[in-house]
């Protein structure tokens, strides 16, 4: 009997979904967009980065290293051009960056891989107008020309994991995170909330089911589809956006249903306090947007923060998935690398959910 | 009345929103089987009593129990055993009729054909439109799919506040002979209404304004309460005559009513005088003649004079 109702509950909650379009384009499409637009529309990485070479002498090094540049999908080469004219291609637009080969490169190259001293054997010139395409195609455009020196003092950067640079590798763990929050939070406070506007809940509280049922099965279909999201989003990155999903994916999923309560928690504590839907849109848009686009480090790296958005950022919890999900997923780490991060998202997830249910009460005030 | 005879028994109920004072000391008793109707303007505090006797709101003082069960300890057993139908419409308009009584069905754990006998004559009445949203229902139709809902697990008491507000003449009547052939079957109906036509309808009722309950009564026995002469004063430029006749020696009240004005006369009133003083005013085809006194009559009464 009792599950009889809360089965019933389930399929008129999901009847809701179903029959508003709104709510399955967020739900569904949105996803998907977004895996798409942050992905190739919005990515900060490396691509066509356009190369011009000064060389004064054109040695069988040089080329080699010419070579390595124009064989770079990466990079573009614009041909040799003259010492003078590097603020002109520059300026011009003609090219991105010049490389400034010395006179003596071999020589220089040689000593360098022998371990002697000898002053920079290539320079690299950008135009840092656009600063992001600057410091990451410097980084990777050094590391290709330096790729064969064994050691010597050029500081050898290696970039592991994403040696490209490619922001996709950052933004899948950083949309996951935001999407189910969107998806569990966001959705539920306002099914929730709608109830209450509408006077629904005013007939659903006089009945015989328990209240904390009632929010229960409004939770169910949001988190199935929150689940459905969790095996498309990676899917998609890994088919579409080619991100290395090298991690363990069992790990991942365990990971993110611990993530998904802690969001369905946090729609249920908001429902408590909000009684109209624009209400629980509000507070879902400041509360839980604003600070997981911001400070989880989906956009901007938290290690550039101010000391006081560092400490601010601890207490999103968007943050420490985003953090665990980079660790399994990007970098292939096994499960108990991220226990710390699971710790926090547990713990937070107990709070968050005592406090709902201590707010939530069966009557209208 | 004994106690175990009452269906509901209301005892010094207020309720208060902040500086506000929704209810105040409100007291009434409706017997099993009873219709009782609760009259009054909007912010009467009506709403507010629904919501305290359904154990959605904790009053600040008093008491109130429904089938001998009080609405603080035994809040749970209440929800049991009232069917309530709030003055909103609170059904899923996105749901389909049949959808729409499944869930509620299921919400108490019963089956749409255990209580065929208590609904089938009113769900026959929106059955041909099953398959329709119920949000795309009329609204009289969505009155009858909400009493549908609220009868489904057969509630002893039925709350049912404002049920009528809305609705159209003839869809209102339907909706009070439904409450009457459910009066048959045994069960006890607390309705509220803004309507005074409507409390003619209703076993007993209780008169209320600003939170505070005026008079309880049958209707005829509310009625009879007005004593005194009343007539209805009735002509062309209804609205200058309203303001003639308050002005005219003798006249204690005058007020509009339907489509006369009611005019209750004070000392030394005599009706060939006051006709003369109108017609010496420039109404010359105003007519009163003398008016039974109604349930209105005697609510504005005390509305004006506690």
């Amino acid at each position: 009997m009792i599950m009889r109702g809360f089965m019933s509950f389930v399929r008129k909650e999901t009847l809701h979904i179903l029959r508003d379009p709104r709510t399955m384009l967020i739900v569904l499409l949105m996803p998907v967009i977004q895996v798409l637009l942050f992905g190739f529309a919005m990515s900060t990485e490396v691509t066509d980065v356009r190369v011009a070479v000064v060389a004064p002498h054109r040695t069988e090094g040089v080329r080699q290293a010419v070579r390595r540049i124009a064989a770079n999908p990466c990079f573009t080469l614009r041909g040799y051009v003259d010492g003078t004219q590097i603020d002109a291609v520059l300026r011009s637009g003609e090219a991105d960056a010049v490389a400034v080969f010395a006179a003596d490169y071999d020589r220089r190259m040689n000593a360098l891989e022998l371990g002697e001293a000898a002053g920079e054997a290539v320079q690299l010139v950008f135009d840092a107008s656009n600063t992001n395409t600057a410091s990451a195609g410097a980084g990777y455009l050094q590391s290709v020309l330096t790729a064969d020196v064994r050691s010597g003092p050029l500081p050898e950067t290696r970039l592991l994991y994403n040696p490209q640079m490619k922001s996709s590798y950052n933004f899948v763990p950083g949309i996951m995170g935001m999407i189910f929050m969107l998806i569990c939070a966001m959705m539920t406070s306002v099914s929730i909330v709608r109830e209450k506007e509408t006077g629904t809940m005013e007939v659903l509280l006089v009945s015989p089911v328990r209240p904390l049922r009632i929010v229960a099965a409004k939770m169910v279909p949001y988190f199935l589809l929150s689940c459905f999201n969790l095996a498309t989003i990676p899917l998609l990155a890994r088919c579409v956006l080619e991100v290395p999903l090298s991690g363990n994916l069992a790990g991942i999923a365990c990971l993110s249903l611990l993530y998904l309560l802690l969001a369905l928690a946090f729609g249920l504590l908001i429902s408590t306090f909000a009684d109209k839907q624009a209400t629980a849109l509000l507070i879902s848009g400041m509360l839980l947007l604003m600070p997981v686009v911001m400070l989880s480090g989906l956009a901007f790296p938290i290690e550039n923060m101010p000391r006081i958005l560092r400490v601010v950022s601890c207490a999103v919890p968007t943050r420490w998935y985003i953090e665990a999900v980079r660790k399994l997923m990007i970098e292939g780490l096994p499960f108990a690398a991220v226990m710390k991060e699971v710790a926090i998202l547990a713990a937070m997830t107990a709070v968050l959910t005592a406090a709902a249910i201590r707010k939530f009460n069966d009557k209208l005030e | 009345m004994e106690r175990s005879d009452c269906a509901i028994e209301v005892s010094g109920l207020t309720k208060r929103y902040g500086a506000l004072t929704a209810l105040d000391g409100v007291s009434f008793r409706v017997g099993r089987g009873e219709l009782f109707g609760l009259i009054g303007p909007d912010g009467a505090g009506k709403t507010t009593l629904f919501r305290l006797i359904a154990t959605l709101l904790t009053p600040d003082a008093g008491t109130a129990s429904v089938d001998g069960f009080d609405i603080g300890r035994d809040a749970r057993r209440i929800r049991a055993r009232v069917g309530y139908m709030p003055g909103r419409f609170s059904l899923y308009p996105d749901l389909s009729v049949g959808e729409n009584l499944d869930f509620f069905a299921s919400l108490f754990g019963v089956r749409i054909a255990d209580h065929s006998d208590l609904i089938a004559p009113i769900y026959r009445q929106i059955e041909p439109f099953r398959r329709r949203r119920a949000g795309k229902l009329s609204g009289g139709m969505k009155q009858k799919l909400a009493l549908c809902c609220a009868l489904i697990h057969r509630p002893s008491v039925l709350l049912l506040d404002e049920p009528t507000t809305g609705v159209d003449a003839v869809s209102r009547s339907e909706f009070w002979d439904m409450l009457s052939e459910l009066r048959t079957k045994g069960i006890s109906m607390l309705v509220s209404t803004p309507y005074m036509d409507e409390a003619q309808r209703c076993g007993r009722i209780a008169l209320c304004d600003k939170g505070r309950v005026l008079a309880v009564d049958t209707p005829a026995g509310t009625a009879a309460r007005f004593d005194g002469a009343l007539y209805a004063l009735s002509g062309p430029d209804m609205y200058g005559l309203l303001l003639a006749a308050r002005a005219a020696h003798g006249v204690r009240e005058c007020y509009p009513f339907g489509a006369v004005h009611h005019l209750i006369p004070g000392r030394g009133f005599s009706a060939e005088r006051f006709v003369a003083e109108l017609a010496g005013k420039g109404f010359r085809n105003a007519e009163l003649r003398p008016a039974e006194a109604g349930i209105e009559d005697v609510f504005i009464r005390l509305m004006r004079h506690e």
